[in-house]
């Protein structure tokens, strides 16, 4: 947290005196697609130099509401007022006039330039010949003021996950900018990184240097640094109010409403043998450096691997390389002391299963019907084929028809293209593909990203459920709460290696979280990224 | 989830009350027929421009294509390889490849069945069992040429449209090195040719038409690769892989594999084009082999949508207007070339239409809410 020391900022120069905090207001939006209502006259209002929450689970309405602010919606009722003004924004470039910015939860800065040529290139009037001189020494008189500092010379390429976030801070800032939209800020930050970006966000609104507004759905975020809290649940404002009046508990009952969360199932004890042993596996990315290095990792039949780390620290290629969608470059997987290749003859075999991550893409073919996607596992085998290749599609149909009632898919039916269904039902779906039968050993990439609460617990569940009924469990996961709540054991890595290993029982948060930014805390950059 | 979908707000229903829905299967007849309509219109304002008539060219197109019983015919002779080299897209299509070299298979498979006919008719082998072998090296030679690019796909990550295309220019230059060289038939003066394999060995035509054989071949493997693509594991495990390759990993299916079998099936049935032509139409390897087939067959996928059963009445389409080429010229006193124009104009269009799919709401099934 050195950065909060650093000089409070001089008095800007007359002529580009900075535009002071804005307050915000909007009032009675509602936003209807076709027969959905997404925005039911919601009103919500932010007082200059305060950090406001918005609150929801996924398809509450949080970005429907910020994107009609940010114009890239026109609200069917309702006004933004800016300041006590009724302002008309009709494109994201009205929104920029107005001195509302939008920072995005991914980056949309260009990795190949330099941090001052991205601040540069980002303002709408860049000229065509760029006096380079010049805007360097103006950015330099800009970061002067500013309380943190990202370096300007190297390409953002190269720069930590949390050095970009203050960058695409700094790059509003720098078009003087002084309303403020952050949506999930945090997603692809370590909990230190986290802390620093939004305690420097809050000190900076409360000297009335600019207003925020931040999606979240972290209720630890909202309690430390936002003032104000408004909650959307279907559309509609649940409720809110002054962060220091509610507790966890009353923001997590706004948000969800009445909707039971399933039990979860009690914890069975880990069992004796090793099921699943990753023996130094290494393997590289498609332009030849190296994805994760040195791998070696023991499971147990009823145990919860969790595998902790920042985006892009290797665990997606670990994930593919177990999934046998990359090859190892070295090492071996054994499954009770035996060598394994991902065949499929193997898979059946050994009873390994996998949920990957974004299940569309790696988990499913879009095009074919649900029925044929929950028929990945089993359509080389009776009942479905006969003398090993035909196939029957009555008997597909009729398992189909079993799971998806028995794991509550909801589709029109099972000849529905799976790619018309939502997020949380082609989980539900590839759940039920993967975790109806006999599992030995279970591959977990964050299961529940994207997914409303009542999806994220019914999910969870099943893996315990698969943990207690035997299974070697190896879940990766850039939620750490995740980690904590499932995992027995944790592992953290970190630049492609395995930083960390630790029962969850003898960790903590913060210990954790420290490996996960690495030794050098900071330039997190090794592979794993596409 | 009984409980989310109940104590949703009667302000917020969830989808549209659910008016007259259509299916996948109406949404691509309609968009096809559409781009067929949009080419009959364009190519109109070609012919108006060039000053003639549309009228006169689509009634010609009909009396030359269909009319007559003759026309017919000519029509289904047209057909028969084109159903052939349609299959020969659409087969490695459903598996995610996109194969433009069935011309290459064609004639490398009908230069292969020329060539290994010259020792059998010499030596007076049975009719019957030298076309079994004239046809067995066909379907070999043109599926190994496909499989090459599906394998070099496969293994070394070559684009597979680049390679088949590429493979085609080599494949005829392979036939042409033979037919004007060592396997010339000295007796072929002006037009260099394999040795002919003789009247009495050639194919006949089905009884009572003037139609080759090749045509029932054609509609007869259509419906085989049809069943093979949608009742087999097989077919499953290639429509899956084509779908998703990062999920047919995660199954463990043997991709590789696939992928290869996939593009030989499409050179086999492209070979076996090249052994009718020999077998049935010119009894001899030649340049005439180099027709364009292959490349029409692109066409007839496209339009099928690589659905081999669509495959046979597209085929036959294409076959009425090449058919028709010659009464055009005739009539109108226009190029023949004009026909390929409207070929041309209907691949772009249908390229174009692409973009349609999934934009109707009347084809889609109820919202399901976000």
């Amino acid at each position: 947290m050195t950065a909060l020391s650093a000089p409070a900022p001089a008095a800007p120069p007359a002529e580009t005196a900075p535009r002071r905090a804005p307050s915000l207001e909007a009032l009675g939006m509602t936003k209807v697609f076709g027969g959905l209502v997404a925005l039911d006259d919601v009103s919500l209002a932010v007082p200059a130099g305060t950090v406001h929450a918005l609150l929801g689970e996924n398809g509450a309405g949080k970005s429907t509401l910020v994107k009609c602010i940010m114009g890239f919606y026109r609200q069917d009722r309702g006004d933004v007022l800016l300041d006590g003004t009724a302002t008309a924004i009709r494109s994201p470039r009205d929104a920029q006039g107005a001195g509302i910015g939008m920072v995005y939860q991914h980056f949309t800065l260009v990795p190949s330039l330099t941090a001052a040529e991205n601040l540069v290139v980002a303002r709408a009037d860049a000229p065509s010949v760029i006096d380079w001189a010049a805007e360097k020494a103006k950015l330099a008189e800009f970061m002067a003021r500013m309380p943190f500092q990202v370096p300007l010379d190297i390409p953002v390429a190269d720069l930590s996950a949390g050095e970009k976030q203050k960058l695409e801070i700094l790059k509003l800032l720098a078009l003087d900018q002084r309303f403020l939209i952050l949506d999930e800020p945090t997603s692809v930050l370590t909990p230190d990184e986290a802390d620093e970006v939004l305690g420097l966000l809050g000190a900076m609104a409360r000297r009335g240097e600019f207003t925020v507004l931040m999606i979240t759905h972290k209720f630890r975020e909202v309690s430390a640094y936002a003032d104000d809290v408004t909650v959307l649940r279907r559309g509609k404002r649940a409720g809110g109010g002054a962060t220091a009046a509610l507790s966890v508990e009353d923001m997590s009952r706004l948000m969800i409403g009445e909707t039971t969360i399933r039990e979860r199932a009690a914890r069975a004890p880990v069992g004796e043998g090793t099921v699943l042993e990753l023996a130094g596996l290494f393997a590289d990315n498609p332009d030849g450096s190296r994805a994760f290095a040195e791998i070696s990792l023991k499971v147990k039949g009823g145990e919860i691997v969790g595998i902790a780390g920042v985006s892009g620290n290797g665990q997606s290629a670990l994930v593919e390389a177990l999934a046998g969608q990359r090859p190892l470059a070295d090492g071996r997987i054994f499954i009770r002391d035996e060598p394994f290749e991902p065949t499929r003859e193997n898979y059946h075999k050994y009873k390994v299963f996998g949920l990957p991550e974004e299940p569309l893409k790696n988990a499913a073919v879009p095009r074919m019907s649900v029925a044929e996607n929950i028929a990945f596992r089993s359509f080389d085998r009776p009942p479905i084929a006969s003398l090993g290749w035909w196939l029957s599609p009555g008997p597909m149909r009729e398992k189909a028809r079993d799971l998806i009632a028995r794991y509550r898919v909801k589709t029109p039916s099972p000849d529905t293209p799976i790619e018309h269904l939502s997020g949380g039902n082609v989980q539900r779906a590839i759940l039920a593909r993967e975790l109806s039968g006999d599992v030995d050993v279970l591959v977990v990439a964050n299961p529940c990203f994207g997914l409303d609460f009542a999806s994220v617990s019914e999910i969870r569940s099943q893996i315990l459920e698969a943990r207690n009924r035997g299974a070697a469990v190896l879940l990766v996961s850039e939620d750490l709460d995740e980690i904590l709540e499932l995992a027995d054991r944790v592992a953290v890595m970190s630049e492609g290696k395995i930083a960390y290993v630790a029962p969850v029982g003898e960790t903590d948060r913060n210990t954790i979280g420290k490996h996960m930014a690495g030794h050098g805390a900071g330039h997190a950059a090794a592979g794993g990224q596409r | 989830m009984a409980e989310t979908a109940a104590a949703i707000p009667k302000s917020a229903p969830r989808a549209r009350a659910a008016g007259p829905r259509l299916g996948p299967a109406a949404e691509v007849v309609c968009i096809v027929a559409l781009a067929l309509i949009a080419s009959a219109i364009l190519f109109s304002l070609f012919l108006l421009v060039i000053g003639a008539s549309p009228i006169t060219f689509f009634q010609l197109v009909w009396l030359g294509g269909f009319g007559t019983a003759f026309s017919f015919q000519n029509t289904l002779q047209r057909a028969a390889p084109l159903i052939l080299t349609g299959l020969a897209f659409a087969i490695p299509a459903r598996i995610g490849l996109t194969m433009i070299g069935a011309e290459g298979a064609l004639v490398i498979g009908g230069f292969a069945s020329a060539a290994i006919a010259i020792p059998l008719v010499t030596s007076g082998a049975p009719p019957v069992l030298t076309l079994a072998i004239m046809a067995s090296a066909a379907m070999i030679a043109g599926g190994l040429w496909t499989a090459l690019a599906g394998w070099l796909r496969h293994a070394r990550g070559v684009n597979e449209t680049i390679s088949s295309l590429l493979l085609t220019y080599i494949a005829i230059a392979i036939m042409f090195f033979f037919v004007e060289g060592a396997l010339r038939d000295p007796g072929s003066a002006n037009r260099p040719s394999t040795l002919p394999i003789g009247r009495e060995t050639m194919i006949g035509d089905i009884p009572g038409t003037s139609v080759h054989w090749g045509l029932l071949v054609g509609i007869a493997l259509a419906g085989a690769l049809w069943v093979l693509m949608s009742r087999t594991t097989f077919g499953f495990a290639a429509r899956l892989t084509g779908g998703n390759p990062r999920a047919a990993l995660a199954q463990g299916l043997p991709v590789g594999t696939l992928i290869v079998a996939c593009a030989a099936i499409a050179g086999a049935c492209a070979g076996l084009a090249g052994f009718f032509e020999v077998a049935a139409v010119h009894g001899q390897a030649n340049a005439a082999l180099v027709a364009g087939y292959g490349f029409t067959g692109i066409l007839v996928a496209f339009l099928a949508r690589q659905n081999p059963l669509a495959v046979v009445p597209v085929a036959i389409l294409f076959g009425a207007l090449a058919a028709a080429g010659g009464l055009v010229q005739r009539r109108m006193d226009l190029p023949d070339a004009s026909v390929l124009v409207l070929q041309g104009i209907i691949f772009v269009v249908l390229l174009a239409s692409e973009t349609l799919y999934g934009r109707a709401k009347i084809f889609r099934p109820a919202e399901e809410g976000r």
